[in-house]
């Protein structure tokens, strides 16, 4: 089980790979992974979006993404996970966010990866402030999944 | 009792500071401690408290040396 907090860009794919083959998830005990990466377009509420500034609550960020972590690995006896969320500067086409999940069967990986994306979104003290043509805003609430 | 008190985002830019240490006295909710650090300013409707970087109830009652956080709706997260 595996939280991590980056302020600067990463490649979800080759961060991933090279996980899975540093061998946290067990080898040969999981048949199911499933993978959820969150990009950042470059438009929001009909309004262009150069850049993303993402705010976050030092500690309390990581203690919440453990927090849900723990709880999806109990709930569906997952055999690991990976959320990485990315901090800081950001621009459209870059990712945000990759939460991984392995499991024995695919049933508890889609819904453990679909709730740990709910939880986070809904609960992780991360905000957003958008960079727009006409200045820049925070973003007060989430589009509904 | 002396409380450590954190604002973030769109509530930090607009209040104008991040963080600011207090004296208050023993007893004072989460609630109260908003109105005495921030007289000026009512309590949003919609905001978020924690207390040693977990979520808390508004109407509860901190400890000498808490850490206690006002933010708005979070919006993390991407897709």
């Amino acid at each position: 089980m595996t939280v991590r907090i980056l302020d600067a860009g990463f490649d979800p794919w080759a961060l991933l790979s090279d996980y899975q083959r540093a061998g946290a998830p067990p080898e040969g005990a999981y048949g199911a992974t499933a993978v959820f990466v969150g990009t950042m377009r470059d438009f929001n509420e009909d309004q262009n979006v150069q850049s993303l500034f993402l705010e976050h609550y030092p500690g309390m960020t990581e203690a919440w993404l453990e927090k849900i972590s723990v709880a999806a690995t109990e709930r569906w006896n997952l055999l690991d996970s990976l959320i990485v969320h990315r901090v800081g500067e950001l621009h459209p086409g870059e990712p945000i966010v990759l939460v991984a999940v392995w499991s024995a069967h695919r049933k508890a990986a889609f819904e453990a990866s679909r709730f740990l994306m709910e939880e986070l979104k809904s609960k992780a003290p991360l905000w957003k402030k958008e960079q727009r043509e006409d200045g820049a805003r925070w973003v007060e609430h989430n589009t509904p999944g | 009792m002396r409380i450590e008190v954190r604002f973030f985002a769109g509530l930090r830019e607009r209040l104008g500071v991040a963080e600011r240490e207090v004296s208050v006295p023993d007893d004072t909710s989460i609630r109260q401690l908003w109105s005495l650090v921030v007289p000026e300013e009512p309590l949003p409707d919609n905001v978020l408290a924690a207390r040693n970087m977990e979520y808390v109830d508004l109407s509860s009652i901190p400890c000498d040396g808490d850490e206690i956080a006002f933010f708005p709706p979070v919006t993390g997260g991407a897709g």
